[in-house]
């Protein structure tokens, strides 16, 4: 990032906030935008490809998206998050509790 | 508090959001201010099997016990107010549920004024062989393979029931309705069903109560209880207020809790819960419908209150989810403290001490798995990117196996505490002595034809 770029480059944290589940061995996280000014940005730049990305090292399957305009939010399918799931994961999250967070790392660009 | 407008609205307060909830819960919804409905939800996905385990050991258990201890310390109160109860607290066996309750209802000297709903139906375990003979394969929605190759290992089997067989339990007059496996959300919709006379193909007002259902389900985790907005400031959650549903006939529904109490009914929180466990926003299934997340709308309708409207839904499937606990295997998680200078080092190091020694013992294991705690045990190397490990002053050193042979992981157990004196230095933290290899009981998820399952309600007087 250089002083003179237009765009200001944030944790997904600042602008969203996110609870995450499981079912079996799939984590979900309900991401859901601070303000609702703030969904058009989500739903640009938080890809199912960037979150396939973020998570490469978490999970062993691929990542699907589904949009909730009314809430501001959109909600991720990780498969193949939880070494199983449930009873035979190993993982300390083996419910995925926490991917919530882990996804708001993400980093995003904001215009100025 | 504002009361809904209109018509007077049902209020369905929620008492147990799972099996291991606040104990003072139901207690404070029943006397912190009016309901007409306490909700309780005991049921994980696994924990019919545990149920299941204690059924086959004494015939009269197999239920959620906890729940007649709370019933002891309400049954007076909700007797004296009218309050009706609906739980899943039955579990395998929800006819000694029922028949705990009654004997505490005597004990109490209400014999003779509760009538208690039991529902059955749910359990299929005795007639597994049967329907694969017929052909119902129970096929795992997640893996596509058919049960029959874990038949051997079953040890529960459920249907998933409705919301109907509880609102035929409340007409005929049941006063506390005990069910097995139902949906959590059923608890929640059977009284609207039951209040506003809702007919069975009024999808939108059924998906309207599914949500409403799908919110208090978890008890607090809509009222202020972990949640991520604003929770430095979420106030009082040491007397947290568990939500309440206000709903009325036309399927609005309003998210509120008893004055006084602590935690936050906000926008922003009970969006958290919507899309909490959340597959398709689009379609919820359940057995009583198929409700559409994307089209609710919520507002703050006051303090502590988010107003819910404009839910729609379809016609339900003709499917029943299915959930079988089968027998998997064993594992073992062994946890060890490293201190600094170096503590991250010298528990990535006695990691590979301890792979080294388990691979040169020839142990097979499914899995393997290490994490540090501390550093990167649920962010993995996100965590990492930005962490200066060498400063860190401790990590927990957590590794875990898995294996279809108990040896393999008992000896496992056995090689965690010799690190102490004969791996990295400065570790500490094993007074809980060797850890104890477990049973691991899996989770199968399946479908079935409803016209294979027959809800069965009986009512027995206390």
């Amino acid at each position: 990032m250089t002083r003179r770029s237009s765009k200001r480059r944030v944790r997904l944290v600042e602008l969203a906030h996110a609870r995450s589940g499981d079912k079996g061995d799939t984590a979900n996280i309900g991401l859901i935008a601070r303000k609702p000014e703030y969904y058009p940005l989500l739903v640009n730049q938080v890809t199912v490809a960037r979150v396939a990305r973020h998570f490469k090292d978490m999970i062993t399957g691929h990542v699907e998206r589904f949009e909730l305009p009314n809430l501001h939010a959109l909600n991720f399918l990780l498969h193949g998050a939880l070494d199983g799931g449930g009873t035979i994961s190993l993982k300390t999250d083996a419910q995925g509790k926490v991917f919530s967070t882990a996804l708001l790392r993400l980093v995003v660009e904001l215009p100025r | 508090m504002t009361p809904a407008r209109g018509p007077r609205a049902v209020r369905i307060a929620a008492g147990q959001g799972f099996w291991g909830d606040w104990l003072e819960a139901p207690y404070r919804q029943v006397t912190g201010g009016p309901v007409d409905y306490l909700m309780m939800d005991y049921l994980a996905e696994v924990t019919m099997s545990i149920l299941q385990k204690q059924k086959s050991r004494d015939p009269s258990l197999g239920y959620a016990k906890d729940f007649v201890s709370s019933m002891e310390r309400i049954l007076p109160i909700v007797a004296e107010r009218g309050i009706k109860v609906t739980a899943n607290a039955g579990g395998v066996n929800p006819r000694a549920c029922a028949q705990a309750v009654a004997d505490v209802a005597r004990r109490l000297k209400l014999g003779g004024k509760l009538r208690i709903g039991v529902v059955t139906g749910d359990d299929l375990l005795g007639r597994l062989d049967g329907l694969l003979a017929r052909g119902h394969e129970l096929r795992n929605l997640d893996t596509g393979r058919p049960l029959s190759d874990v038949r051997d290992r079953v040890l529960a089997a459920n249907a998933y029931l409705g919301a109907r067989p509880i609102v035929e339990a409340l007409r005929q007059g049941a006063d506390v309705v005990i069910t097995g496996r139902v949906t959590d959300t059923g608890l929640t919709l059977a009284p609207m069903i039951h209040a506003f006379d809702w007919p069975p193909d009024a999808w939108d007002l059924l998906a309207a109560g599914t949500v409403a259902g799908h919110t208090i389900e978890c008890g607090a985790q809509c009222s202020g209880g972990n949640c991520l907005v604003d929770w430095e400031r979420i106030p009082d959650l040491a007397n947290v207020g568990y939500p309440i549903v206000e709903a009325r006939a036309d399927g609005t529904f309003e998210i509120s809790k008893h004055p006084g109490t602590g935690g936050r009914i906000s926008v922003a929180g009970v969006t958290e819960q919507l899309v909490y466990e959340m597959g398709d926003p689009a379609a919820y299934i359940t057995p009583d419908c198929i409700a559409d997340f994307t089209t609710i709308r919520l507002e703050q309708a006051g303090k502590d209150r988010v107003r819910v409207s404009g839910v729609r839904g379809k016609s339900a499937t003709d499917k029943l989810k299915v959930s079988v606990a089968y027998f998997y295997g064993y594992k073992a998680v062994g946890t060890l403290v490293y201190s600094w200078p170096d503590a991250y080092a010298k528990a990535r190091a006695a990691d590979r001490v301890l792979r080294r020694r388990l691979e040169s013992l020839r142990l097979r294991f499914e899995a393997i798995h290490t994490e540090l705690v501390g550093a990167d045990a649920t962010h993995g190397r996100l965590a990492l990117e930005d962490l200066a490990v060498e400063g860190l002053p401790e990590v927990q050193l957590r590794v875990g196996v898995r294996s279809p042979d108990r040896a393999a992981v008992e000896r496992f157990t056995r090689e965690i505490a010799p690190l102490i004196l004969n791996g990295p230095p400065s570790v500490t933290g094993f007074a809980g002595g060797r850890p104890k290899p477990e049973e691991i009981v899996a989770y199968w998820p399946a479908l079935l034809d409803k016209t294979m399952v027959e809800p069965c309600v009986e009512i027995v007087e206390a």
